[in-house]
């Protein structure tokens, strides 16, 4: 089962190596990871996509917690959230495929961010499954380079 | 209070913490430390390897139960304390590991003597930290012996980069630290406690099973008032042997592996089984799903981490020990149950226990004049009348110190359990007998694990720390060619000590006393002699055993407990 935590830590040297070496110590997987500093800059908030049976992930949950720099482990994906990850992808847009490229991009709601004479580099944002289908879609067009971040995700709140 | 050197208020702090004794080696980073150590009251303890310092600095924390301290430089200082600081984490002890760092300039240059050891220790301390700022020295310090013994208590290391030592500091005032992330629950959920205490209550057949979180909270006395409140049988793990009287007739021994008989048995056929600071660690458990299957769990652990890690629990209690157990007596007194009745309604499995325990008592075979190295255990019980201080080192000699040494008081067994370091227990003794110096320190080694850190007999001379080293000499790293003999078609891959230095002149070499001896006959005397003059000197006893004996019951790993090889 895939789990997304959402993991508050002190914004200090060393912290996310704490976490990164708990995973990698005790066997558990990441599947993605994204960090950054929060409104207050002396926490970070960590985005962490794993997988494991429930007892796994409870153990985690857990262990993360023990860390001392971490303040605060919610496991995002046990109620309703919203996630995104972007992607930057360059894809070959020459004389035939200049317009099928910027259709795609449309219908995926994607920004062009540069434009060479052979190829447009691509701005998308959405779940894992959309920034998964653009790539699907611009594949057989040829795509050049790609960067993803790791998903982030908020809760969404109460109604 | 006021302005001062770094070094000066590491000092300050260290006395401030009540810590009067430390364990360290020095070297070019922490020079000044060392400088202004000398005039200090804080006693400095010069170890001859750095593994030695950190071990002593344990074994003075076991014995204790307060913060153990060690002094290390940088680079190979700090690496060859890593070993002993991850048997200190493995075993959940308070301590606080200070190292030296290169100037912090100099940091991530590659500089003479530089490591980062914040980095290699990360997991295997519960917390630790680089002083990147003067003004963070006395802060963290401070930190660090707060987070070192609270909650479960763990190893912390801090890492003091020279130029930081040598600024000047402001010594603040000490004020209660409360940390936002770290707030380790002491107190039960009362709900649990009512509900544990109705489930033990319906017991027939009921078993308390006993780590050393017992011990690590002073619980004893706790434990013992429920055991014997209910007339229920306990079994301790290695690292829970001493939290309840091993003399009593409710205690089962030791159980799991190499435990005994009776201890598996109940275990395997308890309805309820009630785990208090122990950790179903693999070598208690052996097979998981074999495990007490037929019981109601109830787990007191105070790290949430500890429970449901390798086996589920019924009714887990994250709490500290002495709290919860006191809880739990509290409302058993309260509940207007007939205690006594329950106490009756235990007799029959009472008498089952008791019956393992006839049918295969914890034993081994006589062969005349041949020493059997459970006789030197035994003999060595009888006469320190249970009350020395046992360290041990890993393998046959610990399982067998485990075995046969009646530990009736808490921090009486001073041995590495979950990092299982050979070399842990000469260094450990010299702690423990830094700590109390008028115990009886007797260290059970083997021929092979004493050789790791034997270095340190320099250190128990100069210091006039003398203690009893008692080799269990079978020129073979035995545990190893045990496993080699049942599972391995005897085959001795490198286990054949072909060389053996001549311990007796070993310890005449260190100034110690070396005493041998190669009969049954002998074993009583020499012992004797070595407890007259411990007095003196530092005893190295050379008991030449049964070169193939094992340790007996054992479970092979992957079994089930009750699937034991016996005598």
């Amino acid at each position: 089962m895939k789990h997304t935590l959402s993991v508050l830590l002190q914004n200090k040297p060393g912290v996310l190596s704490r976490v990164t070496g708990l995973f990698s110590g005790r066997g558990f997987n990441i599947k993605s990871l994204s960090v950054a500093e929060t409104l207050d800059p002396s926490l970070s908030c960590l985005t962490l996509v794993t997988t494991g049976s429930d007892p796994i992930v409870e153990q985690i949950t857990k262990q993360l917690h023990k860390l001392i720099d971490v303040i605060k482990v919610t496991d995002i994906s046990e109620s309703e959230y919203v996630e995104r990850e972007m992607a930057l992808i360059r894809v070959k847009a020459e004389n035939t495929t200049r317009a099928e490229v910027l259709r795609v991009i449309d219908i995926f709601r994607g920004k062009v961010v540069d434009v060479s004479p052979k190829s447009y580099a691509v701005e998308v944002t959405g779940s894992s499954s959309k920034i998964q289908a653009i790539i699907d879609i611009l594949r057989p067009i040829g795509i050049k380079e790609i960067v993803r971040t790791g998903t982030i995700a908020m809760a969404r709140a109460p109604k | 209070m006021g302005k001062m050197r770094g070094s000066e208020a590491i000092i300050q702090c260290l006395l401030e913490e009540g810590v009067k004794t430390i364990f360290g080696f020095p070297g070019g980073a922490v020079i000044d430390l060392y400088d202004d150590l000398m005039d200090s009251e804080v006693n400095h303890i010069l170890v001859r390897h750095e593994q030695g310092a950190v071990h002593a600095a344990d074994g003075f924390a076991r014995v204790t139960g307060n913060v153990g301290v060690a002094l290390l430089t940088s680079g190979p200082g700090a690496t060859n304390g890593v070993t002993a600081i991850a048997t200190a984490y493995m075993d959940s002890i308070p301590m606080v590991i200070l190292t030296g760092q290169v100037p912090t300039a100099l940091i991530g240059n590659d500089a003479f003597q530089e490591v980062d050891i914040v980095g290699i220790t990360r997991p295997c301390t519960k917390h630790n930290y680089l002083v990147s700022k003067a003004e963070d020295l006395v802060p963290t310090i401070r930190e660090a012996f707060h987070i070192a013994q609270t909650g479960r208590p763990g190893p912390v290391l801090i890492d003091l980069p020279k130029d930081i030592v040598a600024s000047i500091v402001d010594f603040t005032e000490k004020k209660p630290i409360r940390m936002q992330n770290y707030q380790p629950t002491y107190e039960p959920h009362m709900g649990q406690i009512e509900k544990a205490c109705k489930q033990i209550l319906k017991a027939k057949q009921p078993v308390l099973y006993v780590g050393g979180g017992v011990i690590l909270s002073n619980a004893s006395k706790e434990l013992t008032e429920l055991a014997q409140k209910l007339n229920i049988p306990v079994t301790m793990t290695l690292m829970g042997l001493g939290a309840y009287p091993g003399s009593d007739k409710l205690s089962m021994g030791m159980l799991g592996m190499h435990g005994s008989y009776t201890a598996n048995m109940a275990v395997a056929k308890s309805d309820v089984l009630i785990a208090v600071g122990s950790r179903f660690d693999d070598r208690v458990t052996g097979r998981v799903d074999a495990f007490a299957p037929h019981a109601k769990i109830i787990h007191i652990d105070i790290d949430p981490t500890s429970i449901s890690k390798n086996v589920t629990v019924d009714i887990p209690i994250v709490a500290d020990c002495k709290h919860s157990l006191t809880a739990m007596n509290s409302w058993l007194d309260n509940s207007g149950e007939n205690l006594g009745e329950v106490c009756d309604s235990h007799n029959p499995w009472i008498e089952t226990v008791d019956e393992w325990t006839k049918k295969h008592p914890m034993t081994y075979i006589d062969e005349g004049e041949v020493i059997k190295p459970q006789y030197v255990i035994e003999k060595l019980d009888e006469l320190t009348h249970g009350d020395a201080i046992i360290t041990t080192e890993v393998g046959q000699n610990q399982m067998w110190a485990a075995q046969f040494y009646k530990f009736n008081k808490p921090r009486r067994l001073i041995t590495s359990g979950g990092l299982g370091t050979m070399g842990y227990g000469l260094p450990a003794a010299i702690g423990a007998k830094m700590a109390f110096p008028e115990a009886t320190v007797i260290d059970v080694a083997g021929d092979g694990s004493i050789q790791m850190n034997i270095q340190e007999l320099a250190t128990a001379k100069q210091y006039n720390c003398n203690v009893i080293v008692c080799i269990l000499n079978n020129n073979y790293l035995g545990m190893v060619r045990q496993w080699q003999e049942l599972f391995y078609d005897k085959r001795y891959a490198a286990t054949v000590m072909e060389v053996t230095p001549d311990f007796c002149a070993l310890a005449e070499a260190y100034g110690a006393v070396g005493i041998r001896a190669t009969k049954t006959s002998e074993v009583e005397g020499v012992i004797k002699e070595a407890l007259e003059k411990v007095k003196e000197s530092t005893v190295i006893l050379d008991f030449r055993i049964a070169r193939e004996e094992g340790v007996f019951p054992m479970v092979p790993a992957g079994k089930a407990t009750t699937e034991m090889l016996l005598v």
